[in-house]
């Protein structure tokens, strides 16, 4: 049986579709902004105000200039080691704990839990951590921005929670067939909760990703900045100078204005191109870890 | 039965503890070799820094380290407490994280109700996946954005242009800071944030619509009888979550954004230890703030757990 719509619920129905069009559209409106921007040309970007359609006087300076820039390969490099070492701390470390600490066996998990849940709300705060960075001799490393993050308690208990609802009985029967705990958590309990882990990579790459604000703090060398610290300086401070040596001033600033879009394109598609194949764990995963907490 | 289980158990509990512990280490040794990597992660970088906390009682001087320099008890505390500063960073994070509390919050509550009423399926998917995108833009980009666009040449500026805005560019304005600021963050989490309301509304029994529709009730009353109360438990949950943390607005996002000329309502309690520790060097004065914004932060926290034991029966610890 199908029950006749009213005209008012059409109507509803109606102006639901055109608010969530209009949400849509602002949601990706400024990336295309970024990238029609990426293919005009600067003078011309200079002169416009307000939407783009289409670029303005087509061309490529921009990619070009962005690939001239000294350090961009290099930063790119950085992030990306960054990304690959910190992901492999992050899954061992993190299935480590959440499966230590579901077992009933650890008698002190307990007290573990709240030692690690008190971080949470209680640090040291900025000063004393850099001081502790110094001290451990990382700063100006790229370790000094993989190691502090090698572990985040959140995606823990968003683990461990996925991890507490596998049932007891396919671990008993595989201890009974003498499988040990590391042989346990590899075949059984990682493949098991799948839809989590990938929700927790996620989670950290996105993180190890968009981090700039400790690669600003400790780290000098140029030569050693992720891509996201060299984003700062060629988007918020508008900085752009040491690839245009030698070049007139508003040469120069048309030359930063369209590299500005460039970079934005080149250091967000990769990302962009990431989650959708993630997109189907997501409200399973999203929902254990937050109701939870 | 009942009593020959607690004979058990007091029997089994008699056995000293170290004995205990040592038969446990023993035969679950692979659980304590996972624990040790992260027990020590946690040591070093976690509680390590809590050491530091104390140059917030001292006048630290990087010469004579923690150890060597002078001890000056609350002094950083009370001058922070009567300097003009104290005023305007408190003053500022709770206008953010008010705003955030009535603003943001309901924003993805009403994006899930909306797109539940959503029947074709592929409209509803891509309305999510488009979404879901600025979450996945990085910050940097983001506020890059954000300047880009209220600059006095950016779409946002023109659009408020032609309903009568001046047309100077907006972030060196103090009464916009706030707006652009939750604004900006309605639009890169709403999608995201939604996720966890649309799983809880996709758990809701269909026959309870159907029953109330055969009452006679129209959509109007499901959606208040029938949806909201479905999906309150974790609006519940996620609001007491989120005043524990009203007064920590992170830094990041506002030392992108900011500039001096709108320090009077950007500059939080955060971005203000920021700057004190390391653009002025004053670590112990920095050090002390920051060790008063996490105090508070844990009262709060501890509030809204009590709380939420009171009134959802469920809590963080």
């Amino acid at each position: 049986m199908k029950i006749k719509e009213s005209l008012g619920m059409k109507v509803f129905r109606f102006i639901n579709g055109i608010i969530l069009t209009a949400l849509a559209i602002a949601c990706v409106y400024p990336m295309y902004h970024v990238i029609m921007a990426s293919f005009s040309d600067g003078y011309s970007l200079l002169g416009h105000s307000g939407a783009l359609i289409t670029p303005l006087n087509f061309n490529l300076d921009g990619y070009e200039k962005l690939f001239e820039y000294p350090i961009l390969l290099k930063s790119y490099g950085n992030t990306l080691f960054i990304c690959v070492v910190q992901l492999v701390l992050n899954v061992i470390l993190t299935s480590f704990a959440a499966y230590a600490l579901t077992r009933k066996e650890l008698h002190i998990r307990r007290y573990v839990m709240l030692f690690i849940l008190f971080t949470m709300y209680f640090n040291g705060g900025m000063v004393p951590t850099y001081m502790l960075i110094r001290d451990l001799g990382l700063l100006n490393s790229l370790w000094s921005i993989i190691l502090p993050s090698a572990l985040t308690t959140y995606n823990l208990i968003v683990l461990r929670t996925a991890f507490a609802a596998v049932p007891e009985s396919l671990y008993e029967s595989a201890r009974l067939d003498g499988a040990g705990h590391f042989q346990i958590l590899f075949k059984i309990y990682l493949p098991l909760t799948k839809a989590s882990l990938a929700v927790v990579v996620l989670y950290y790459l996105v993180a190890a990703w968009s981090s700039w604000f400790s690669a600003s703090l400790y780290l000098d060398d140029r030569e050693k900045y992720p891509l996201q610290l060299l984003l700062r300086e060629i988007l918020i401070e508008n900085d752009a100078g040491e690839m245009s040596a030698g070049v007139s001033d508003s040469e120069k600033q048309a030359v930063s204005e369209t590299l500005k879009y460039s970079a934005i394109v080149i250091s967000t598609i990769p990302i962009l191109c990431v989650y959708p194949f993630l997109q189907k764990y997501f409200a399973k995963g999203v929902m254990i870890g937050a109701v939870k907490g | 039965m009942k009593k020959g289980k607690s004979e058990y158990h007091s029997v089994k509990n008699k056995a000293p503890l170290l004995k205990r512990l040592k038969k446990d280490v023993f035969s679950n040794y692979e659980l304590y070799l996972m624990l040790l990597p992260v027990v020590a992660f946690y040591i070093i970088f976690h509680y390590a820094p809590m050491y530091g906390v104390l140059m917030g009682f001292q006048d630290y001087k990087p010469m004579l380290g923690i150890e060597g320099s002078p001890w000056v008890g609350f002094q950083h505390f009370t001058d922070f407490f009567n300097s003009p500063y104290f005023f305007r960073v408190i003053k500022n994070t709770l206008t953010i994280s008010l705003s955030q509390l009535f603003f943001s919050f309901p924003m993805p509550i009403i994006l899930a109700l909306l797109l539940n009423e959503v029947k074709t399926r592929w409209f509803g998917r891509t309305i999510q996946t488009v979404t879901y995108i600025p979450h996945f833009i990085s910050l940097v980009v983001v506020c890059a954005l954000v300047r880009d666009f209220t600059s006095d040449t950016g779409i946002i500026t023109s659009i408020f242009k032609f309903f009568g805005y001046d047309g100077r560019t907006m972030l060196t304005k103090p009464d916009l800071f706030v707006p652009i600021y939750v604004t900006s963050g309605i639009w890169q989490e709403i999608g995201w944030n939604s996720i966890i309301y649309l799983a809880a509304l996709s758990a809701v029994d269909a026959q309870l619509y159907e029953a109330a529709a055969i009452d006679g009730a129209g959509k109007w009353r499901q959606t208040i009888h029938i949806t909201l109360p479905s999906i309150l438990p974790t609006i519940i949950i996620l609001l007491i979550l989120k005043m524990g943390t009203l007064l920590s607005v992170g830094y990041e996002k506002v030392l992108l954004l900011y500039n001096p000329g709108i320090y009077d309502t950007a500059d939080v309690i955060s971005t203000y230890v920021y700057r004190l520790g390391f653009e002025s060097a004053s670590y112990s004065a920095s050090t002390a703030i920051g060790l008063f914004n996490s105090l508070v932060n844990i009262i709060l926290v501890v509030m809204a757990n009590t709380l939420s034991k009171k009134f959802s029966e469920t809590s963080l610890f």
